[in-house]
């Protein structure tokens, strides 16, 4: 099980990287629980300064732009 | 879009250098031809070329692809600039710098540094953490989004370089001035609590080791993000401007948006607020004013205010600016845009 979460204030790139990452998690079976972290306050107290940012268990994997299909394949691979 | 992003890489990732010099040539080869196909184009069409409406067909059909085309080769070119420098990489290089040079080089590096409005309090916040003075932060905020390349393509394909490199420079002088008044007035309090009562963190210089193949691929990203998005607005900006350039008489702007109307300056700027058509919509529409007789400075200002003052960003800002601190950012940006227009429509005009 992996915990994601995807900072962003609700703009398309953000939208689309959480169904991007919806989407490979299925694609290659992976556990995921993926929480949309949506308030300013929390985005910039987690210290993404651009949107969307992604973190995974913790740790700030992305920032800004929507990410490639082979980054978030990347990150859901890695222990 | 879903295959092509998990095939095996496409060739500009394999031969990068081939592919630049195959994109630029065939870039240049098209922007030769924009003349002689616009103005067959219109020849075949059944109008005539000297009625209105031929005149409008001729502006529409030759700026049209002529603005897109500029664009997309500008927005291919800062994506790849920009693939040097991370918001991180800024806030390292603005952290603890003094006043005066650190908002000179703030308001550059505004302009280089990838930069969307969505993320503007993320980014003021993660400046002012790391100890980046609130001043030069405004530099940053200020010259970001105003000075941005589909501005600058722009104003290139639609008005010529020296009023391009004039928006730049006046842009870049505008954040440079305005964030230095604001550090000078001391409004640090006049940040909202939670932001200020986040712990202070130390910036760390990253490292951004890319390869040439991983630039051109961001620089791509941008064009089709960026020109992906703003197309329809160019396309509508283009065709009012193309409905001015062919119907309304010449001159007629002059009477209310001329250099002699001296109120029209501070009109502009107030129009310009809560409009938010990006640069995109309006500056086609604004070279068509000003072939009609409008001044140039008004213009500029009106665009600038467009651009810089917008009413969207305003409220995303609020989230973390007082109210107090708000109103010292537009009252500055606003008088440091009105001083471009009046030293355009007289001392230079």
């Amino acid at each position: 099980m992996k915990e994601v979460q995807v900072l962003g204030t609700g703009c398309a790139n953000c939208r689309t990287t959480v169904r991007m990452i919806e989407e490979v998690a299925q694609e290659r079976g992976v556990d995921i629980e993926l929480q949309k972290v949506e308030r300013i306050e929390d985005i910039a107290a987690a210290g993404v300064m651009r949107t969307p940012g992604v973190i995974v268990d913790g740790r700030i994997v992305h920032a800004g732009g929507i990410p490639t299909r082979e980054a978030i394949a990347q990150w859901l691979k890695a222990a | 879009m879903s295959d092509l992003a998990l095939a095996p890489r496409r060739w500009p990732q394999r031969w990068p250098v081939g592919f630049l010099v195959v994109a630029v040539t065939l870039w240049w080869l098209a922007y030769q031809s924009l003349v002689p196909l616009s103005e067959a184009l219109v020849g075949w069409l059944p109008v005539v070329r000297e009625s209105h409406l031929g005149d409008a067909l001729a502006f529409f059909l030759y700026d049209t692809p002529k603005v897109l085309l500029l664009l997309t080769g500008v927005v291919f070119v800062m994506g790849i600039v920009n693939s040097y420098f991370t918001p991180e990489r800024t806030r390292a290089l603005l952290a603890g710098r003094a006043e005066g040079a650190g908002n000179v080089l703030a308001a550059g590096l505004g302009v280089v540094t990838p930069f969307c409005s969505c993320s503007a309090v993320p980014l003021f916040i993660g400046f002012v953490q790391a100890g980046v003075p609130l001043g030069i932060t405004f530099s940053f905020l200020i010259a970001a989004p105003m000075v941005n390349e589909v501005a600058l393509a722009l104003l290139f394909a639609l008005f010529g370089w020296r009023v391009a490199l004039l928006y730049l420079a006046l842009g870049l002088a505008v954040a440079v001035v305005a964030g230095w008044v604001i550090g000078r007035l001391k409004m640090e309090r006049y940040l909202e609590d939670w932001g200020r009562q986040l712990r202070a963190v130390s910036p760390q210089r990253q490292a951004a080791s890319l390869t040439l193949a991983e630039r051109i691929e961001s620089g791509l990203a941008s064009v089709r993000e960026i020109v992906g998005r703003v197309w329809p607005y160019i396309l509508a900006g283009i065709a009012i401007g193309a409905g001015i350039h062919g119907y309304v008489p010449a001159d007629f702007m002059a009477s209310f948006m001329g250099r002699e109307v001296w109120w029209a300056v501070p009109l502009a700027v107030v129009l310009g607020v809560p409009m938010y058509t990006n640069a995109a919509g309006v500056i086609p529409v604004v070279e068509a004013l000003l072939a009609k007789g409008a001044a140039l400075g008004t213009v500029l200002a009106f665009m600038m205010s467009v651009i810089a003052l917008s009413l969207p960003e305003l409220v995303i800002l609020r989230k973390v600016l007082k109210l107090r601190l708000i109103a010292t950012f537009v009252g500055v940006v606003a008088v440091g845009i009105l001083g471009v227009g009046y030293v355009f429509n007289f001392a230079l005009g």
